[in-house]
């Protein structure tokens, strides 16, 4: 095959066997790889009603026919299985370099199945696959364990693990791969630590090769030169990371501040900028593997109580840390965020889980007994330790590693949780950009920027400016965004491409990686196809439409200022809309004629 | 006057784009090893060094092939006949800097041979790190940078 590797790793972790498959070649075409293809096969192999911690789970790594080639960004891979957190199909994807090396071994992904006994990792050497021993490196954090598993294997290997909160299965625990990149959302890294895996290290010296090379490098060639050229891909995010969003939204007056309570401006926004971050803390920019933008952070909090040197933060994490739980001090939240990567934490959900329990703590319902701090907005030492607590499960963060809306809910009031599906909503305010209300409303992960991120024409005027305020068309909207970006997911490249180029550029180099004669409509068609299964995997799981809604305060609680003053998210508006315009019925239900007419 | 390939690890971001581009356009498929180029990551430091062929002017490489497989051309570059290499591997021993080895996959010795005359990993470097230039005012530009630190330094003194 071109593209694909045309084979998967089956690996059973009960009893212990490994099996080579060649891939489905018709569910590849009609669903990409990566997040389609992995989605695919969780709805043929695992009955949507599991336990998400049970055997019976799946976890699937995959990576896209575009993982691993000239493509800019191609660097990708996705971690699938039904998540924890929200009881969701989970999928979460992840840069750096191990998903080309899983592809350079021969293999397009792999389907863990079952629970191992005791704990292994899986040791990837092209041909030769074996499950080891993994009882030594439990308990150590990400650095140690990635360092520790190159020094048993090989040098130039790379690596994918789970930290301690993995292991112990907080509800959010990310896989973390080249030590710093995270496939972040959904809680892939606890439904690992329940099977007991604790890394997948793979090292390859094959080739990927494509159908038509001569197409495919001109069709790389005009994506990088598009990209180069784009003043968001080409400027804005190699000088100041994805932190350069924290002024821009903040301006439009959709950051939301203190757990969401205060509306959208943040007093302290600077301080905690792209810009601030830059000149304060910035060593280098690194970039994920075939990426010419190079978004990516290496930060060093020189000295003071919060030294450390590690990467990022992204945007929503230093949104999460900051506006949220109101700090301002960035060296804390640098701090915070580096914890995350050690010991495996999805920052999101971290961040705003102690910004819900700040204001629990503010309105007296969780006393300074039980938060055993002085738990009030701003605290920045909280921030801190609340997350290595978490990550390690002591104290109150025991509480705190079930996510807000289970913690808020043990207090009596799970309304204070700013989540959807029960997994946290990043970083805009939905009553200031109506469609990324009706995003975070309609991901199929739950509370969630990136599936269809609005925050595009809405905020940035990509590809043209939207009105953030009005809900006019943004049902339409969305769905092309959540479509393209299934299509975006699947191939094996990063979502921030989709700044520069668009579904004629992906759709070109799809078709000379893997020969494909197929129109650019088809190939959105792919992403709609994806899009719908996964919502048929949450609706056989138990959804309904009565889940496909925002917390209390987005939908009653006028924003108090800002340019967005007096917004509520017009959800009632646009959902009906949206199900019209996905070929849904009112309860949301993909009808016989839309399975039909995307051969589900 | 001659071009030479530079690198500058300060403006490398790591991507391998350039290993990317190099195997494909040495065996049409993408295979970073195969690359003649390397991009070598020091964590720790935030440092990346690409590293390929420096096109030596005393190549030992060239010197211990024993059947003269390997020249240097007018353009400066360290060039392999195919058809007289006879697949020893001494050049890869030979080689200071461990910038020429021995392909499985392509079954032959391999290293940077820029691209005659249009580097590919230059030329699609997406960050500057990998650069193809006339010699000369590179290192005129580095003398500067030396002597602007020694400006700084009598700057001070005489202060």
């Amino acid at each position: 095959m071109f593209g694909w590797t045309g084979t998967v790793l089956r690996v059973n972790l009960s009893d212990g066997t490994i099996k080579k498959e060649a891939i489905n070649s018709k569910d590849a075409t009609l669903y990409l790889g990566a997040r389609g293809l992995a989605t695919k096969i969780m709805m043929n192999e695992v009955d949507p009603k599991v336990d998400p911690l049970s055997p019976e789970n799946k976890l699937i790594f995959m990576t896209g026919p575009l993982t691993g080639t000239f493509a800019p960004t191609s660097g990708r891979y996705v971690v699938v299985s039904k998540a924890p957190l929200t009881g969701t199909i989970g999928s979460s994807n992840s840069g750096g370099h191990f998903g080309p090396e899983l592809k350079f071994a021969g293999y397009d992904g792999i389907i863990f199945e079952g629970k191992s006994e005791k704990p292994v990792y899986l040791w990837i050497d092209d041909d030769r696959v074996e499950l080891r021993s993994a009882e030594h490196l439990w308990g150590k954090n990400v650095f140690e364990t990635t360092d520790e598993i190159l020094k048993e294997t090989a040098e130039d290997a790379r690596v994918a693990c789970i930290g301690p909160a993995g292991e112990k299965l907080v509800l959010f625990a990310t896989v973390m791969n080249d030590k710093h990149r995270a496939a972040g959302r959904s809680g892939m890294g606890t439904v690992m630590g329940s099977k007991n895996l604790k890394a997948v290290a793979v090292k390859g010296s094959k080739s990927v090769e494509v159908a038509k090379p001569d197409a495919f490098l001109e069709a790389c060639e005009d994506a990088r030169k598009k990209i180069k050229e784009h003043p968001v891909t080409g400027t804005g995010l190699p000088t100041y990371g994805t932190e350069i969003l924290v002024n821009v939204v903040n301006q439009v007056g959709a950051l939301p501040t203190r757990n969401w309570r205060d509306g959208g401006v943040f007093e302290y926004a600077e301080d905690i900028s792209g810009e601030a971050l830059r000149e304060k803390y910035l060593v280098k920019n690194k970039a994920c593997f075939g990426c010419p933008i190079g978004c990516g952070r290496v930060t060093r909090i020189p000295e003071g109580r919060f030294k450390g040197f590690g990467e990022g933060p992204e945007y929503e994490p230093g949104w999460a840390y900051g506006a949220s739980c109101g700090v301002r001090d960035l060296a804390a939240i640098c701090k915070a965020n580096f914890i995350c990567n050690e010991l495996g934490l999805d920052p999101i959900t971290m961040g705003s889980t102690i910004a819900c329990a700040m204001e629990l703590y503010e309105r007296g319902i969780i006393s300074r007994e039980i938060a055993g701090m002085d738990l009030v907005f701003g605290n920045a030492d909280a921030i801190v330790e609340l997350t290595r607590m978490t990550g390690m499960r002591e104290g109150f963060g025991d509480k705190l590693a079930l996510g807000s809306y289970r913690m808020a809910e043990s207090f009596g009031h799970p309304e204070l949780s700013m989540s959807v599906k029960k997994q946290e909503m990043p970083a805009y305010d939905g009553r200031g950009a109506q469609g990324m209300g009706l995003e975070y409303a309609t991901s199929n992960r739950g509370g969630c920027h990136v599936r269809g991120y609005m925050t595009s024409p809405e905020i940035l005027g990509i590809p043209e400016k939207l009105d953030p305020l009005v809900t006019t068309d943004k049902a339409a909207w969305l769905k092309t965004f959540q479509d393209l970006t299934a299509v975006v997911d699947s191939s094996g490249i990063c979502l921030f491409t989709t700044f520069a180029i668009g579904l004629a550029e992906i759709s070109s180099m799809l078709r000379a990686a893997v020969g494909w004669d197929i129109s650019d409509e088809e190939v959105l068609k792919a992403g709609e196809r994806i899009w719908n299964v996964e919502r048929l995997f949450n609706i056989a799981a138990g959804f309904t439409p009565q889940d496909d809604t925002l917390p209390l305060r987005l939908l009653k609680e006028p924003l108090p200022s800002g340019p967005a003053k007096g917004k509520v998210v017009e959800l009632d508006k646009m959902l009906p809309e949206y199900y019209k315009v996905r070929g849904w019925n009112e309860e949301g239900i993909p009808t016989e004629d839309k399975k039909a007419e995307l051969s589900i | 006057m001659s071009k030479i390939l530079t690198i500058s690890p300060d403006k490398c971001t790591g991507c391998r784009s350039c290993e990317l581009i190099c195997s494909f356009s040495k065996m049409q498929a993408f295979n970073p090893k195969s690359s003649r180029v390397s991009v070598l990551a020091f964590e720790d430091m935030a440092v990346s060094v690409p590293i390929m062929c420096m096109q030596c002017e005393e190549p030992s490489c060239m010197k211990v092939c024993p059947v003269s497989a390997i020249s240097k051309t007018p353009e400066g570059t360290v060039f392999i006949d195919g058809d007289k290499c006879i697949g020893c591997k001494m050049c890869v021993s030979a080689c200071p800097l461990g910038n020429i080895s021995f392909s499985t996959v392509e079954g032959k010795i391999v290293k940077c041979d820029l691209c005659e005359g249009d580097p590919k990993c230059a030329k699609y470097c997406p960050s500057g790190a990998i650069q193809y230039k006339e010699a000369t005012p590179s290192n005129l530009s580095r003398r500067k940078l030396i002597a602007e630190k020694f400006k700084e330094l009598f700057g001070e003194v005489t202060q």
